[in-house]
């Protein structure tokens, strides 16, 4: 089963080598992980997405919490949570494909952050089988190229993680 | 935090002060470019004595031992680049069996990082996956905070070695220097108690038990619990079996002890471990070598009780009923408080239902072995040496036959007088593990069981034997072959011995004495004794004895891999 799971860890040089190679030594899938610096500057979060049975995640938590470096874990898909991810898509915008990229861009909610003659990039947010479907809806051959973040999540509410 | 009164320090003279201030007297290491000014320091200085061997290996390995036999936190000290990637499989051995130990590791100057410097290599990236925590010091304001959060790290919680990589630079720097007393981390507090509730629901398990075992691993030994673990055994009387870490944790003399369980361990063990029906596991990991094929082992119904202190090691390979995450002395403690409150004891019938199935598979005597023969048979050499040593000796081992031979043979009754490579099963430790022992306790009776094979992994350290007047004692069972590599290629393989035959072996006695040892060869069954005698009667010396023994002798019991528990090969 998918899980997302958030880390606050130490802002230290290395700290992600550690995350990404416990889940190389132990064989644990990594479909996206994303970090980025707190407002607290000496903590970073950490997002990963992964797959497994209830077991390996219940030994991903387990080894997690191991690492020195790790503060806290949570696996936010044991309850409420907000998911979203950013993409980035460059497409081939000439002749009647120009008009049909940006009406599709605005079905989509999203916005065209650069344009030249021949081409638009395109800038996307939302859960991540979104940005699937707006690949999915554009002319296949038009994408000339992209680049996604990978989830970051959020619980709702009143589920707060911190220190 | 306080500390003792500022003053101002070079980075080396810190590192040396830290020592001082951990109190630690013996450090294990070899000097190269980058750990100069450490070995100035620590040459101007008397409290911190520096052992120096003739590998890094060796280096790691004499801290592991001194570690393992003292509960002290072992010490290693090695140059950049070679030095750090000689110590990793003394490293790797450390972090498998959970030793305390921190490994100061020069680095190049901070400046040179990164740019392929002469002996650079990426420390932290090199040794990341087999440590419990590193850290690179890269300002010299760290030094001492480092140094303390690496002993901290390393000596609480499960234990394990901890890297600090000091560049060069770093080490030559002044700053002001003050030793922390205490320490605490927001991303680092290992449980201590355990849970109440989770202790009264093992208690309750235990007592309804008909047919109960308790497995005690390397977490008691760790833990220095063997006390508790004794108490409780001998306050309830059930039976009790060991893992090879956990040898010495509960004393093998005592009825109530089973032996050794796992691929080569006893029938009675073994055989009890299958069909109890309420399991206590007691600082143990469910480890492939002790439970084997985890499918035979769930086929019996059995309610389990784990008590360890990393939280991780619970329900890895095994799902278990009661988890008590923490300290085991400290749940030991608990639980024993809380079953002589509790009214009544174990159901006294069950019990002496399942002693008497106990003592008729204990009947099968599984260890059994030709008596009468006329080469040297292994085990005989083992029973002699416990007899010789009067059961008293640190014994450390290399890896392979006579490693499972040692730990069958010889009763150890104290914990940490067995002192082996358990998890990585390095070949080449027993020396360098010998001299860390002899260091720690220099008037003790120390001897390695080791093999042709084995001892040659190391075998320049009797050297460094020779440099610190070690006395310690080869018990070298000699039979040409890498025995447990030609038992499972006869098992296993058809009798293709491929690669297991040790040709071209040196004569041990003359190098023995080449190193200005003294070197005995002991080819029949009746020098035995009376070399084993003469051997330990030479205080002083090391004595190098080289055992020429059957070639064909096999380790029994054997659950072959991928079996289970049950599925014994027997003699």
């Amino acid at each position: 089963m998918r899980h997302i799971i958030s880390v606050l860890l130490e802002n230290e040089a290395g700290a992600l080598s550690r995350v990404a190679g416990l889940f190389s030594a132990r064989g644990y899938n990594i479909e996206s992980l994303t970090v980025a610096p707190t407002e607290d500057a000496t903590l970073s979060r950490m997002t990963i997405v992964t797959s497994g049975s209830d077991d390996v995640i219940e030994q991903i938590n387990k080894q997690l919490n191991k690492l020195v470096d790790v503060v806290k874990v949570v696996d936010l898909s044991e309850g409420d949570h907000i998911e979203r991810e950013l993409m980035l898509v460059k497409v081939r915008a000439i002749g009647k494909d120009r008009e049909e990229m940006k009406r599709m861009a605005d079905i989509f909610r999203g916005r065209i952050i650069d344009v030249t003659d021949k081409d638009y990039t395109i800038e996307l947010t939302g859960p991540g089988s979104k940005l699937d479907a707006f690949l999915k809806a554009i002319d296949q051959t038009a994408i000339l190229e992209t680049v996604r973040t990978g989830a970051s999540g959020i619980g709702r509410g009143e589920r707060i993680l911190k220190v | 935090m306080s500390g003792s009164k500022i003053m101002q320090l070079s980075g080396a003279e810190i590192v040396v002060r830290c020592l001082q201030e951990e109190g630690i007297d013996h450090i294990f290491g070899y000097p190269g470019g980058a750990v100069l000014f450490l070995y100035d320091e620590l040459f101007k200085q008397d409290k911190v004595k520096h052992v120096l061997v003739r590998h890094e290996q060796a280096a790691v390995h004499a801290a592991d031992a001194y570690a393992r036999s003292t509960h002290k936190v072992g010490v290693a000290l090695v140059t950049s680049g070679p030095g750090v990637t000689n110590a990793i499989t003394g490293i790797a051995t450390a972090y498998m069996d959970s030793i305390p130990m921190v490994i100061l590791t020069g680095q190049v100057p901070t400046h040179a990082i990164g740019e392929d410097a002469f002996q650079e290599c990426d420390t932290v990236g090199i040794t990341r996956p087999c440590v419990k925590h590193n850290f690179l010091v890269k300002d010299v304001k760290d030094l001492a905070l480092t140094i303390k959060k690496a002993f901290y790290i390393a000596s609480t919680g499960r234990p394990g070695p901890v890297v600090v990589d000091i560049p060069k630079d770093i080490t030559a720097m002044k700053a002001d220097f003050e030793y922390p007393k205490s320490i605490s981390m927001r991303s680092y507090n290992p449980v201590v108690k355990g849970h109440a509730g989770q202790i009264k629901k093992a208690v309750k398990l235990l007592l309804e038990a008909k047919r109960p075992m308790i497995y005690a691993g390397g977490g008691v030994i760790l833990g220095n619990a063997s006390a508790e673990l004794t108490q409780l055994v001998k306050l309830i009387g059930f039976p009790c079996t060991n893992t090879l870490m956990g040898l010495g944790g509960f004393p093998a003399t005592d009825r109530h002890s089973l032996g050794m369980l796992g691929m080569h361990g006893t029938y009675e063990a073994n055989m009890a471990m299958q069909h109890c029906d309420v399991l206590l596991a007691v600082g143990a990991r469910f480890d492939d070598r002790v439970i084997g094929n985890p499918k035979h082992f769930f086929e019996q119904p059995r309610q389990i009780i784990h008590i360890d202190i990393d939280p991780a090691s619970i329900s890895k390979r095994v799902k278990v009923d009661v988890p008590v995450v923490g300290n085991v002395g400290e749940v030991l403690k608990e639980l024993i408080r809380q079953i002589e409150a509790a009214r009544g004891g174990p159901d006294k019938e069950s019990l002496k239902a399942w002693w008497a199935q106990i003592e008729q598979w204990r009947g099968r005597d599984c260890l059994k072995y030709d008596r009468s023969s006329a080469i040297i048979k292994p085990q005989f050499v083992i029973e002699k040496l416990y007899q010789v040593t009067k059961g008293d000796a640190f014994i450390t081992s290399d890896v392979g036959q006579h490693q499972m031979w040692a730990a069958q043979f010889y009763k150890f009754d104290k914990p940490r007088r067995w002192i082996n490579s358990g998890g990585l099963g390095t070949m080449g430790v027993g020396l360098p593990y010998a001299m860390g022992v002899q260091m720690a306790h220099p008037r003790a009776t120390v001897a390695c069981v080791t093999g042709e094979a084995s001892i040659q992994m190391c075998i320049q350290e009797l050297s460094t034997c020779k440099q610190y007047r070690l006395p310690v004692k080869l018990v070298n069972l000699n039979n040409r072959y890498m025995g447990m590599v030609r038992q499972w290629q006869e098992f296993f393989h058809g009798n293709r011995y491929a690669e297991s035959y040790m040709d071209a072996l040196p004569d041990f006695v003359k190098l023995a004495e080449a190193y200005g040892h003294v070197g005995m060869r002991i080819d029949k069954p009746a020098d035995v004794e009376p070399a084993l005698k003469e051997a330990f009667a030479r205080k002083k010396d090391l004595v190098f004895l080289d055992f020429i023994t059957d070639q064909t002798e096999n380790v029994f019991p054997m659950v072959p891999g991928g079996k289970g528990l049950s599925e014994m090969i027997l003699v």
